[in-house]
């Protein structure tokens, strides 16, 4: 894991999605979906509201069935086997907008918990890599507490630890700093600027362009459930190629 | 500090106007003495409410609310003095001369008690205890019950108290090891079931689990994976039930006693212990069936619950006591307490699934999804993070379903087997200790057992649900 890699290896993708369409009903969702994302890489997606980023990213590890098209993660293809989505789900940690840390357990337990159950990690392991991980989004001092005693920044941060934990080859977050307070949002943003420059794989879905400038390797713009264009971050925010794209920017850097 | 206040020309002077800044710290103050001590206690909860004389209207409501306070303070003390003069006071504790009911009788009806006197007749209950707490159980043996009481009740306060070591290990030993010790203490075992079967059993649940191994190691694919996730609990259940029956098949040299003879407070016990504690994970069972995308799980858990949600208990007690002999084999002696055991068992479990389904939808969806995110499987995300949850919201609704099924098992009565209600009952008719105060005298204690174990059983459920309170 060293820091500022910014080499990008092209050889096995982390992420091949080809052809993929998803219908929710009539609706269809995502259309001709085309990614690959290649180990380090780091990816942020942008779009309006009800685009299908969500729809996107949950199709990788199964929260959602795509119904066409080919999914490869780390290698693995995700169908109906029970036993690549296990696989899969194990490699992919995924940070949700609302948290999701689980309320009855503690801090600790709740970044124990996957690596037990699903790792079989023994507890005294499991109980290291938890408290390391929780340094590293700097609130060790808050094992012991239960979700419900934490601020919302604390608890993403906690719920990005936790994902970590299962050392995952590939982080999946979803507007992670949607239903935060606005005073909450940069230490959660800085936790994730770290962890990209550490090397991980990540696909961002966020309206953050700071972050996206910061440590982007490529904006994706998603609308209407199509990827309309991608490109370097500066690219991206200098020169954008449609017309959606102009539009969306100009709405979200409110000028 | 009101000096300062009053020093400041600010603070005075500006109550009235609008736009006021304030210069200086405003000083913490304790709070009114209407707010605290016993007094303030008082204040807020009694006298708050009838202390408003400012105008005809209010002080007319506080004179009635004043009223009515006074009459229900008069309304309880005189009840609580009737029944703590009735049982207590009044009652007659010894029959010091063996003269059994004449000890309760007044001057008037034959005895020596004064006229107009009415109290419990204690010594109709000492001498019926042994019939009230065991039916018609042997003497000789009562030992039985009782050492099974005692591991019982060890065990549950083992489990129950918080820090007491090794309480899983407990719990194991109380939900596994106990009802086997149970039932082989209380009916003497020695059923001597074949071996073939008991042999069969443990091959099939060894199966079972064996599958469940390779569906966890991925051996297995499509429907056998889908399979293999059950099979985990039906193997170990076929292996309890092998080891139930290989203990209870083995004679220890006990006497049977025949379930006919058991009754009182011991019906009472073994009806609702064993209807609340299979109807637990019976009801999650069910309650998890009710929700899954497996349809046939679906459809048999709601054809299920249904079916036994809309029979009154009564239906199902005669119906086990009734109709299945008659689908059973010539020759073939099904206990009838066993009978009843299932029936209540079954009915119980549908209601406790409902309960249950409640606490699994009021789970947000979030929950479900960051349990599959991390890739725990069906059961574990089930049993380490939706079901603790589930549970404890519905903690009320449960306790509240399982005092319900304590109190009905008094209808067991109906179909001849003889619970607290109806052994109490049947020492009624004993002519040697009747007299006025003697059907008060046995109700009393049957209402006073009854309410004993539900209060209980209400206390833990609060203690538990503080406990269980993570603060959000
Ligand atoms: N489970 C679902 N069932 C039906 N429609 C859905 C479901 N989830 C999302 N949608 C719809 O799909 C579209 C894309 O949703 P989503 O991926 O959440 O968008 P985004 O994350 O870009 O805001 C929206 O129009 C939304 O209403
Ligand atoms: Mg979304």
């Amino acid at each position: 894991m060293a820091r500022k890699n910014r080499q990008v290896q092209t050889d096995e993708p982390v992420v091949l999605m080809q052809h993929v369409n998803k219908w929710f009903g009539q609706f269809h969702v995502l259309r001709d979906i085309n990614l690959r994302v290649a180990k380090g890489e780091r990816i942020v997606v942008c779009g309006p509201s009800g685009s299908g980023k969500s729809t996107l990213i949950r199709c990788l590890n199964r929260l959602e069935q795509h119904q066409q098209g080919d999914i490869h993660v780390h290698g693995i293809e995700l169908n109906n086997d029970v036993k690549n989505i296990d696989e899969i789900r194990r490699e992919v940690g995924m940070v949700f907008q609302h948290f999701n840390l689980f309320p009855h357990l503690s801090i600790l337990e709740n970044c124990m918990l996957a690596p037990i159950w699903v790792r079989k990690t023994p507890r005294a392991e499991a109980e290291k890599t938890a408290m390391h991980f929780l340094t590293r989004v700097k609130i060790p001092e808050q094992a012991h507490k239960y979700p419900g005693q934490l601020s919302g920044g604390q608890q993403q941060r906690v719920a990005i630890a936790r994902a970590l934990c299962m050392q995952p080859q590939l982080m999946l977050f979803d507007e992670p700093t949607s239903a935060l307070d606005p005073e909450m949002i940069k230490e959660v943003l800085d936790t994730m600027v770290e962890l990209a420059e550490d090397g991980m794989t990540m696909i961002c879905v966020t309206h953050e362009m700071g972050f996206a400038r910061k440590v982007a390797d490529r904006v994706i713009f998603m609308d209407e459930g199509q990827i309309i264009e991608q490109n370097e971050p500066e690219a991206f925010f200098s020169a954008p190629k449609s017309d959606r794209t102009k539009l969306f920017l100009s709405q979200i850097l409110g000028h | 500090m009101r000096q300062t206040d009053k020093s400041d020309p600010r603070s005075t002077s500006s109550i009235s106007s609008d736009a006021y800044v304030r210069e200086t710290e405003a000083p913490y103050l304790p709070p009114p003495p209407s707010e605290v001590g016993i007094k303030g206690w008082l204040y807020n909860n009694i006298f708050q409410s009838m202390s408003d004389f400012s105008s005809p209207a209010a002080s007319m409501r506080s004179l009635l609310v004043a009223m009515f306070t006074v009459f229900v303070f008069y309304f309880f003390a005189t009840q609580l003095y009737g029944l703590v003069d009735f049982a207590l006071l009044s009652a007659v504790w010894s029959d010091a001369d063996g003269v059994k009911r004449q000890a309760c009788w007044t001057v008037e009806q034959g005895g020596s008690l004064p006229e107009g006197w009415h109290g419990a007749c204690w010594p109709y209950i000492f001498a019926k205890t042994k019939f009230i707490l065991f039916g018609a159980y042997p003497l000789e043996d009562l030992w039985r019950v009782k050492t099974t009481y005692l591991v019982g009740s060890l065990l549950l306060v083992w489990v129950l108290i918080e820090p007491l070591p090794y309480r899983k290990l407990a719990s194991l030993l109380l939900l596994v090891v106990f009802p086997m010790f149970a039932t082989l203490m209380l009916t003497g075992g020695g059923f001597g079931y074949s071996q073939t079967t008991v042999g069969l059993y443990t091959l099939l649940g060894l199966a079972l689990i064996t599958l469940r191994r390779l569906g966890i190691a991925g051996r297995l694919t499509g429907v056998f994976s889908d399979l293999a996730s059950v099979s985990g609990i039906a193997g170990w259940t076929l292996i309890f039930i092998a080891a139930f029956m290989a203990i209870i098949g083995h004679d220890f040299g006990l006497t049977n006693i025949d379930t006919r003879d058991w009754g009182g407070l011991l019906i009472t016990l073994v009806v609702a212990i064993t209807a609340i504690v299979a109807s637990l994970p019976l009801g999650i069972l069910l309650a998890l069936g009710r929700r899954s995308q497996m349809p046939i799980a679906r459809t048999l858990s709601i054809v299920f619950i249904e079916f036994w949600r809309g029979v009154p208990l009564i239906t199902v007690l005669f119906m086990a006591s009734v109709m299945i002999p008659l689908f059973m084999p010539e020759g073939v002696n099904f206990d009838s307490l066993l009978r009843a055991l299932i029936g209540v068992t079954l009915w119980q479990s549908a209601y406790m699934a409902e309960v249950i389904r409640g606490g699994l939808q009021a789970i947000d969806k979030g929950q479900y999804e960051a349990a599959d995110a991390m890739g725990l499987t069906y059961w574990q995300s089930m049993r380490l993070v939706i079901l603790p949850q589930a549970l404890k919201h519905v903690l009320p609704g449960i306790v509240n379903t399982v005092i319900s099924v304590f109190k009905d098992t008094s209808l067991v009565s109906i179909v001849g087997i003889f619970d607290l209600l109806g052994a109490t009952q049947s020492t009624l008719a004993d002519a040697a200790w009747s007299s006025p105060v003697q059907s008060p005298t046995g109700y009393l204690v049957v209402a006073s057992v009854f309410f004993f174990f539900c209060f209980g059983m209400s206390r833990y459920s609060i203690y538990l649900e503080k406990k269980l309170d993570r603060g959000h």
